[in-house]
């Protein structure tokens, strides 16, 4: 078998314990929930009986295992219980909401590793410029500002004071039908509609929780390309090739940017935490209808099958969501393969 | 006999001074890191001293004079219902850094005990200890907080509970890799033979060599975990209205943005965000002091 794929089955065999583990911590936590779950699902007016009747129901009588393996199989059919707010499953809530929330992420990312790679870029092979200066400050000042801070001084300069941001209130503005439904993206299912009126709506919603994230982004992102351009700057091969007499652009892009970009995509995953919770606190402050603000809004009335289906999804995704980046990552590393 | 104490103890002051001289030089060196110690010094005082100078009672009610823009009589405005925000800013300070410095502590002490026994003992203690970190930091870490939060129920000691779990693999794998370099080095093996016990090797020759790079990650963690918790109250977790807390703060202040009262949220937020800012550049600071050669 090539090196190659090898590597690759191998990472996907690695993710197989995590995801048990987290299929075990976001168990230990539904069992951990304060008071009595059944007298909790049964709701004020029960009584002894029916309490009792809907601890039955729910396995809770049963050992712990036995809850465990009643849990996993339930999970595997993808049963993750009944929201108290919406009355729905949880699973067909989180489902109708993910695209949102997807949208909102991947737009934040693109928009910062398109200003923040080409910065760091520029100020490692512009040292002392500034470019530099503007990169640390833009590192520093990013990694201390609080996401939901930053979208309300968006709101209060480009809607209150400047008056060119839309009202922060979710996905699309009322005067525009939402597009139908094909992929669950806004952008994408306007444009297939070719329906450009609701597209350029739905972009004028999206440009400002994109922005207050990719601000937050921004800062790792380009700490991380500053830091690899610079060590692969001053590597052997950098000097090989110089002293070979390859243009400047052959050996910056060919040579330094290639190998300088597999941390980065490594910081990528890291950032992607960050960004799956701060997704929370942004979709709360522009009211964005994602699985974040559905989290919320079911935390706030204790609806805990709710809140943990959220989590254990947002922990699959991520996980998901590394796989997919070392498999990136094993895909652009020049070096494997070589041996 | 009098010159051999007179020359040990000089060796020891000009031991001292190098060490002092050294940081004395990188701070010299590097003005940003005073001015972090300045504002760090600057918080803790009103941490400690905030509620007793403050001009007005932080709970106190004034229907007359709400939603008053920043005035000489109220340095940052009132709120909607009519409380002094400056006043209230300054007394959430004790609160937002009580919460951290708990939360960090915890952390610290744990994954501190959990890192230093995987890396000397190693073995399946190692291998276990490693796929619970790794599981820990499979969940988004603010989700996992929420999570933690909403198992645990609402409130203010839970919010430091749950910001101390998503911390410790940071410091768990930062104490377990320098445990590990060291656990077969001439000086261990040394104190080994002299007879003291596993444990007494592990606490007074081995931890303490982790301990300068805990210190930067002590200082960073802290802003983390500041915005984590204030975060978390943001949408309302933990702390409760009428607190004063910068997040919860921010959150009420963000309903008047739109209306054009900014000061609600902003001041909170900026103080928020100089608290963040500071225990970020001390941490970039005091890794220069310790490690000469991460200095950017």
């Amino acid at each position: 078998m090539a090196p190659r794929s090898r590597m690759i089955l191998g990472r996907m065999a690695q993710a197989i314990p995590v995801v048990m583990g987290v299929v075990v911590i976001s168990f230990l936590l539904t069992r951990a929930l304060p008071g009595d779950p059944a007298a909790y699902f049964a709701g004020p007016a029960a009584d002894e009986a029916s309490i009792a009747q809907i601890r039955e129901e729910l396995g809770l009588d049963k050992p712990l295992f036995q809850q465990f393996i009643y849990y996993v199989s339930d999970l595997s059919r993808g049963d993750l219980g009944t929201s108290l707010t919406t009355g729905q499953s949880v699973l067909s809530d989180l489902a109708a909401r993910l695209p949102a929330s997807l949208e909102l992420t991947l737009a934040a990312l693109l928009l910062s590793c398109a200003i923040a790679i080409p910065l760091g870029v520029l100020a490692a092979t512009r040292p002392g410029t500034w470019v530099d200066h503007l990169c640390r400050v833009l590192v520093t000042a990013g990694v201390s500002m609080p996401t939901f801070f930053t979208g309300i001084l968006l709101i209060y300069v480009f809607y209150y004071l400047a008056g060119v941001a839309p009202s922060p209130l979710g996905r699309l503005d009322f005067i525009y039908l939402s597009p139908p439904h094909v992929t669950g993206f806004y952008l994408i299912d306007a444009a297939l509609a070719g329906d450009w009126e609701t597209w350029g709506g739905a972009l004028k919603q999206l440009v400002l929780p994109a922005t207050t994230l990719a601000l937050f982004t921004l800062a790792p992102i380009a700490r991380m390309t500053r830091a690899a351009m610079l060590s692969a700057l001053s590597s052997d091969f950098i000097r090989t090739a110089r002293a070979a007499g390859l243009t400047n652009r052959k050996v910056l892009y060919g040579y330094a940017f290639r190998n300088a970009l597999l941390p980065v995509v490594t910081t990528l995953g890291m950032v992607f935490s960050f960004t799956l919770g701060a997704n929370v606190l942004v979709e709360r402050v522009f009211a964005w209808p994602g699985i974040g603000s559905y989290a919320v809004e079911a935390l706030v009335v204790s609806d805990y099958a709710a809140v943990q289906g959220f989590v254990l999804a947002m922990a699959l995704l991520f996980v998901a969501l590394n796989l997919v980046i070392d498999i990136a990552y094993a895909l652009i590393d020049p070096r494997i393969g070589l041996k | 006999m009098a010159e051999m104490t007179a020359s040990s103890s000089q060796d020891r002051s000009q031991k001292g001074d190098t060490s002092l001289g050294h940081i004395a030089y990188v701070l010299r060196d590097n003005p940003v890191t005073m001015l972090a110690f300045g504002m760090l010094a600057f918080f803790l005082g009103c941490a400690f001293f905030g509620p007793a100078l403050v001009p007005y009672d932080p709970l106190a009610t004034n229907a007359a004079r709400a939603l008053e823009p920043p005035s000489w009589d109220h340095w940052f405005g009132t709120d909607n219902l009519g409380r002094d925000v400056f006043s209230r800013v300054i007394v959430a300070t004790r609160l937002d850094l009580t919460i951290s410095v708990a939360a960090v502590a915890l952390s610290f002490v744990i994954g501190s005990v959990l890192g230093a026994a995987a890396g000397y003992w190693g073995g399946w203690l190692d291998a276990v200890l490693n796929r619970c970190l790794d599981t820990i930091m499979a969940f988004p870490l603010f989700v996992l907080a929420m999570g933690v939060l909403a198992a645990l129920g609402n409130t203010v000691e839970n919010i430091i509970y749950a910001t101390a779990i998503i911390n410790i693999p940071f410091y768990a794998r930062l104490v377990r890799a320098e445990v590990n370099i060291r656990r077969n080095a001439g000086f261990a093996q040394a104190a080994k033979l002299a007879g003291n016990s596993d444990i007494r090797v592990l606490a007074f020759h081995i931890f303490p060599n982790a301990l300068p790079p805990m210190m930067v990650q002590v200082s960073l963690n802290l802003g983390w975990a500041i915005l984590n918790a204030a975060g978390l109250s943001f949408i309302g977790l933990g702390v409760r209205p009428p607190t004063p807390e910068w997040g919860i703060m921010v959150a009420e202040g963000a309903n008047f943005i739109v209306s054009g009262e900014w000061w609600l949220a902003v001041f909170p937020g900026l103080w928020l965000m100089l608290a963040v800012f500071t225990f970020n550049l001390l941490g970039d600071g005091l890794r220069d002091i310790v490690d000469p050669r991460k200095r950017t």
